[in-house]
């Protein structure tokens, strides 16, 4: 699930998207230019979600959460009954994480830097929401500071990228992931790639 | 003093355009004011008219068979066939307790039981011009008093043809002669067998239902495609004369056989066309008949029994209204309601006049007596509407329920009315998206073949040409909200909005515009809410086409609202400076569609839209630069 109303204008967004959209297995889906009205197809988006094991929330971190579609998204297609609730079932047992950028590094995302909360601490809602509706929770992929990365930094998040998605699909373990605060530091991704 | 026939007519219609005014100005009901016309025209003030105001009351009364299909016209069969109780319960219970009360009244004063029991019957009736007239003029046909009033009524004028079956029997055998004699009163089958007539009857009722449908829709069809709007009138007042002629022929009153027609006609497309067309002659004639009302009070019998006259008068109203007032107990009208029916229905109507008139010729009655009741009941029909305005003005405030009563769902559900005229292509997506809605709006077009069509595909339908006033009148412009105009041809379109906005500068105008040019002219006049047919969807297409480029959905969709809001505001711009002269016009156009071509320039300059920018520009990347050397 991919939110991003400036898409064209995003250098980090474009590598990561490009390297894993083609992947067979992948369905990479976007949702800003599905629905550019905001008119989301609810059933369309539940039978999408039926079809895969694995629902990545790619979005820029606008305001410490999602554009505005995405969470349009959720509103409209988790619904009660369906997504959760007493007799709910439809995402049981699906993991679920968050991809996102920001602007700001990551050490302005702690008690002493400008943002104060930590970025797990941000996506609090998500997270709750994922579990609400039975679903794996994994700590959150990021590219943090975009706005000054430079092009090797971002290739190299790119084919970490690429391998975690790779692990996913083959339903591989990389490492001990609860413990790590980004899926960035499990060690299984930083292997080969710091080379 | 009469004279020739324009003079007749002159007097008349001067009479009305001179004391109607000055009734409505005093607001009264127009009813009073012909009525006082009438008096003052007549053989005892002025004198403009004699004798012969008996005979133009007998043709005048058309207007009130007139009255009865216009009003059918509004009751749909359905709704009929659910009034059939109150029809025959409150009307049953009015007409025999009013007979049985005032058969004992002038029995016990002296008259013959004869007499009596033929003045009984004059007085239950009440007058279905007046009533119904003052019900419509105010408003309140949709209350429980207009659908009671207009229950007993409807009764009362079924019940006069068993009544004047009656009266002939009442006559002594050396008599019948005489009976015999007058023709205007003789039918095909009076002398048929008992059993034959109703059958008759029955049959001729089935036939108005089967000529409503299968002959005069098809015949108003085949009119309608001349486009000849006076055919329209002629075909409209053809069905009633011949509806009012059928009647007569097997004895049944004319303004049933009418009203029965107007029913069967109430579902057809051509409801509101007929309505329009005949309401100029139903008024004419009803005014007319109100008129020959007044000039036939005989204020020489009243002079001679003034109190036997004024005792008759104050008794026959008194008798009336109690009665009507226990019905309305009985029925469980609510206060406010029961007062308006007490006085509204509380005059003998014209149906004496014909009654009387009818027992005088078999010599029931004599002169005397037939003044006497001829001058009550045209007094006690002069006497209502002033009565009803003194309760109106006087008794209901202090009754205090009449704004509850208006607050019903049903009246709130009525009131919000859209019309939507002209129903082509454009028409029809506004009335099928409204109708998605649950909004079911009055629709007008002038094409019959598609309202035939439309109508098979369950949307409701008029025929008619919206450039008529009288034509939005009788489809409800007066109670509408809203009216759109999704008509194609501008010159229509801008009389239309013209016409509606100087009579009801209240009412909310949305009109569909062919282009700039329309949508300037339409500005112009005042009209807020402009539609240009040309601009959302062009935008949309070339969106499309920017998609197809390569380009993200999103931001086409911003760039594409903005672009309209850029139009739109520049639209009004140039309206505001009414464009004088065609190059003043042209050039003002030529620098706006530089200053917007100015403007996208500069949007594609910078690459994307200005406002969209919070998330991603310089300004940005270099406070986290100083912030990060820091």
């Amino acid at each position: 699930m991919f939110a991003h109303p400036k898409f064209e204008r995003s250098r980090a967004n474009k590598s990561l998207v490009e390297i894993i959209k083609d992947l067979e297995g992948v369905t990479f889906h976007d949702l800003y230019e599905h629905y550019p009205d905001f008119n989301i197809n609810v059933k369309a988006e539940k039978k999408l979600l039926q079809e895969h094991d694995v629902i990545i929330w790619h979005h820029p971190f606008y305001w410490y959460s999602c554009p505005p579609l995405m969470k349009q998204w959720m509103d409209v297609v988790l619904e009660f009954g369906w997504a959760y609730g007493p007799q709910a079932s439809a995402l049981q047992t699906k993991k679920c994480f968050n991809v996102i950028t920001t602007g700001g590094t990551r050490e302005v995302y702690c008690p002493t830097g400008t943002n104060k909360y930590s970025i797990s601490e941000f996506l609090r809602p998500f997270e709750q929401t994922a579990k609400l509706c039975g679903m794996e929770y994994l700590p959150p992929f990021t590219v943090m500071g975009t706005h000054n990365i430079g092009d090797l930094e971002i290739e190299k998040h790119t084919l970490q990228y690429k391998k975690l998605i790779g692990f996913l699909l083959k339903n591989q373990t990389f490492g001990t992931v609860n413990t790590c605060e980004f899926l960035n530091d499990t060690p299984g991704l930083n292997k080969e790639i710091d080379k | 003093m009469s004279g020739s026939f324009l003079f007749e007519a002159i007097v008349f219609l001067a009479g009305a355009i001179i004391c109607v005014p000055i009734a409505k100005k005093l607001g009264l009901s127009s009813v009073l004011g012909y009525l006082l016309a009438g008096i003052l025209i007549g053989p005892y003030i002025l004198g403009f008219v004699g004798d012969e105001g008996q005979d133009i009351l007998h043709f005048a009364e058309f207007g009130v068979v007139m009255m009865l299909f216009l009003i059918g016209l509004e009751i749909e069969p359905k709704n009929f066939w659910q009034m059939r109780k109150t029809i025959v319960g409150m009307g049953g219970a009015q007409v025999l307790g009013t007979m049985l009360l005032s058969f004992l009244l002038f029995y016990t004063i002296g008259f013959d039981w004869k007499v009596s029991l033929i003045i009984s019957m004059a007085v239950a009736l009440s007058s279905t011009a007046i009533t119904l007239q003052t019900i419509k003029e105010n408003g309140l046909m949709n209350t429980t008093y207009g659908a009671s009033s207009f229950s007993i009524l409807l009764f009362q004028d079924i019940i006069v043809i068993f009544m004047l079956a009656i009266i002939p029997l009442l006559t002594d055998i050396e008599q019948t002669a005489v009976a015999d004699d007058p023709s205007d009163h003789t039918y095909l089958l009076e002398n048929l067998p008992l059993g034959f007539q109703a059958l008759a009857i029955v049959l001729s009722v089935v036939l108005v239902v089967l000529a409503g449908r299968y002959i005069f829709v098809p015949m108003l069809r085949l009119v309608a495609k001349t486009r000849l709007r006076e055919l329209l009138s002629a075909s409209a007042l053809l069905i009633v004369m011949a509806l009012a002629y059928l009647m007569e022929l097997v004895g049944l009153s004319p303004a049933l056989g009418a009203f029965l027609g107007g029913v069967v006609l109430a579902t057809s497309e051509f409801k509101h066309e007929l309505e329009s067309n005949l309401e100029p002659f139903k008024g004419l004639l009803l005014g007319l008949f109100f008129m020959a009302v007044g000039a036939s009070i005989n204020f020489i019998v009243i002079r001679d029994n003034p109190f036997m006259v004024s005792g008759l008068v104050v008794g026959v109203i008194v008798l009336k209204a109690v009665i009507l007032f226990l019905v309305a107990v009985t029925f469980k009208l609510k206060a406010d309601q029961r007062l308006l029916l007490t006085i509204g229905l509380a005059q003998i109507g014209e149906f004496a006049f014909v009654l009387l008139s009818f027992a005088f010729q078999l010599n029931i009655l004599n002169r005397m007596e037939l003044d006497t009741m001829l001058v009550v009941t045209a007094l006690t029909m002069t006497l209502t509407p002033i009565l009803g305005i003194i309760n109106e003005r006087l008794i209901l405030p202090n009754v205090g329920t009449k704004k509850a009563e208006n607050r019903s769902v049903d009246h709130i559900a009525k009131t919000h009315k859209v019309i939507l005229v002209g129903f082509g292509h454009f028409g029809s997506t506004i009335g099928r998206f409204l109708r998605s809605y649950g909004i079911e709006a009055t629709i007008l077009d002038n094409d019959s073949n598609r309202v035939d069509l439309l109508r098979k595909m369950g949307f409701e339908v008029y025929y008619g040409d919206a450039s008529r006033m009288d034509l939005l009148e009788s489809a409800g412009i007066a109670k509408a909200k809203i009216l759109i105009s999704a008509i194609d041809n501008p010159d229509t379109v801008i009389h239309l909005t013209k016409m509606v906005k100087e009579k009801y500068p209240n009412l909310k105008l949305m009109v569909r515009a062919k282009n700039r040019y329309d949508a300037y002219e339409l500005l112009n006049t005042g009209i807020e809410n402009v539609y240009r047919e040309s601009l959302d969807t062009s935008v949309k297409m070339a969106g499309d086409v920017l998609h197809h480029l390569g380009f993200r959905r999103y931001t086409i969709h911003r760039q594409a609202q903005k672009f309209i809001q850029y139009d739109e505001e520049g639209l009004r711009k140039l309206a505001e400076k009414p464009n004088k002269t065609r190059d003043e016009y042209i050039f003002r156009v030529t620098e706006m569609i530089k200053e917007q071509e100015k403007q996208l320039e500069e949007d594609l300059k910078r690459g994307i839209i200005e406002y969209d920018n919070q998330w991603d520009n310089e300004q940005m990347r270099a406070a986290h630069k100083q912030d990060k050397d820091n």
